[in-house]
């Protein structure tokens, strides 16, 4: 099995392994940042680049470095290759400059937006952004589009890491959605405005890393922060039943998918959990979900364990 | 017993002529009275007149409108989480269609609700707002007798549209930005 050294600490994995999911067997803040790369989603990552790290040295065999920074979730790792993340300068100065990119188009509007405290690119551009923009010109818009009754678009936010295509095609027996045009003019669409009405289609809406994909039925109903996320079940034919509701005393708000602390779903769930069972009857409530406390979801939460004082 | 050193011993001595008569008692003290009639007045006729507010007072909160009278709010839940007594309570609703000269943004709040029972007026709620929408002002919170008129819903907060029912806030904008900077500086 290939040895790597990453930021100085080094992990054996098996063959074919990439750097990013090495860097993810260490773990902690040496794992560079995905946003388009998804773990259940094969073929998925490889587009949004603030994954970027620079091989130091090729391998045991080849120790020459590799001439340019490369894609962390697409590059396997080789034995005795060392690779710097957070370590270099470089990288880290790439990746200010892909924050940078990714913003350029992106609506400042996180005010409004759903995903807002569980946003990938907030988190990015908190860590690794500017303070403020130097973009000049008129920022691409595009009109809200309602995919369906459950789902609505916003294409400003998009940051096109075609996660939800990948899910319309792995999950659902046909695609109805896809990316049109090239470059600049890049969207998602349905082409000529079709409903997505596949079981499995909700699911897109968690594995979109910013607030493009949104919840109809938790349309600005509320703030994460102000809700209780829950690990809950149930005994559903379709899927694994395996949720976690968000509820505000008694009621439940939405329904999501449990995800790692990557914010990769594992078990993917059906439209039916997702979008139609609200009623706390229809849920064996587990207890509450572990957050991280770093997060703004922990906020006013109190569900770790109480100390005693003696 | 003797507890402390400044116990007094008492005497009823005979008082002499000029005591007894107590004018002189008297005089001194209607002295000490009518000084105060030459002095200059501290107090102020209050409801008439008002003494200016130092730049860092907070009162009653003000929700802002922008200069064509939407409002700013778009309840996106930062004041409410900013809040450390938890006071603050909102549900957001969509703009429709032919609101666009009400509310500045796709959403705003439907409801918006600070209970100045549970309010410690520390500012942190227009520190958090991304909208300057909300602003502590120099008015006092009136009193009250029943418990449930101290929850402030939108009525109370939102200033009116007209130009003489706007709240000023520019003395306490200012503050709020050169504390920012200074913030930033450091």
């Amino acid at each position: 099995m290939p040895k790597v050294k990453i930021d100085n600490f080094e992990v054996e994995v098996p063959e074919g392994t990439t750097i990013l999911n090495a860097a993810r067997q260490i773990g902690g803040d040496i794992v560079p940042p995905a946003m388009c790369y998804y773990s259940t989603l094969k073929g998925s990552g490889g587009k949004c680049r603030t994954c970027l790290v620079k091989v130091t040295k090729g391998s045991e065999k080849d120790p020459r470095p590799m001439p340019k920074l490369v894609a962390s979730c697409q590059q396997t790792v080789m034995d005795g290759m060392e690779v710097a993340n957070i370590t270099s300068d470089e990288v880290l100065n790439a990746r200010r400059g892909v924050v940078e990119f990714l913003l350029i188009n992106h609506p400042l509007d996180c005010p409004i937006c759903d995903q807002a405290g569980e946003c990938h690119l907030q988190d990015l551009s908190f860590e690794h952004g500017l303070e403020s923009t130097r973009y000049e010109f008129e920022r691409r818009t595009f009109e809200k589009i309602d995919i369906g009754p459950y789902i609505k678009l916003h294409m400003t936010r998009c940051i096109l890491c075609y996660r939800c295509v990948m899910v319309a095609n792995q999950l659902t027996p046909e695609r109805v959605h896809g990316v049109l045009s090239r470059g600049d003019h890049a969207e998602i669409s349905t082409y000529i405005e079709k409903a997505i009405d596949n079981d499995f289609s909700g699911n897109m809406i968690d594995v979109c890393p910013v607030g493009a994909l949104t919840d109809r039925t938790f349309r600005f109903k509320s703030r994460v922060w102000f809700l209780n996320p829950m690990d809950a079940h149930r005994d559903c034919p379709t899927c694994s039943g395996k949720a976690v509701v968000w509820m505000y005393g008694n009621e439940i708000y939405r329904v999501t998918a449990r995800k790692d602390k990557y914010g990769e779903v594992h078990d993917f769930i059906c439209n039916t959990c997702r979008f139609e069972k609200k009623s706390i009857n229809d849920w064996t409530i587990e207890g509450p979900r572990d957050i991280d406390r770093h997060s703004v979801i922990s906020q006013n939460h109190y569900e770790g364990q109480a100390l005693t004082v003696r | 017993m003797q507890l402390t050193n400044r116990s007094k011993n008492v005497v009823n001595k005979k008082m002499s002529f000029w005591e007894r008569i107590y004018l002189p008692a008297v005089l001194a003290g209607m002295w000490t009275t009518i000084k105060h009639f030459f002095r200059k007045k501290n107090a102020l006729n209050y409801p008439e007149v008002k003494r200016p507010f130092a730049p860092v007072y907070r009162g009653w909160h003000v929700l802002k409108r922008d200069a064509q009278g939407r409002e700013n709010c778009t309840a996106c839940g930062l004041c409410a989480v900013a809040c450390p007594a938890e006071a603050i309570t909102m549900e957001a609703a969509e703009r429709k269609k032919g609101e666009e000269n009400l509310y500045r943004e796709e959403k705003y709040a439907a409801v918006y609700e600070i209970n100045m029972l549970r309010c410690i007026f520390c500012g942190l709620c227009e520190e958090a707002c991304p909208k300057e929408a909300i602003f502590l002002t120099d008015r006092i919170v009136p009193a009250d007798y029943v418990r449930q008129n101290f929850i402030f819903g939108k009525d109370l907060l939102v200033e009116g549209v007209e130009p003489e029912k706007r709240v000023d806030v520019t003395v306490r904008q200012k503050h709020l930005t050169e504390k920012k900077a200074v913030e930033l500086a450091s």
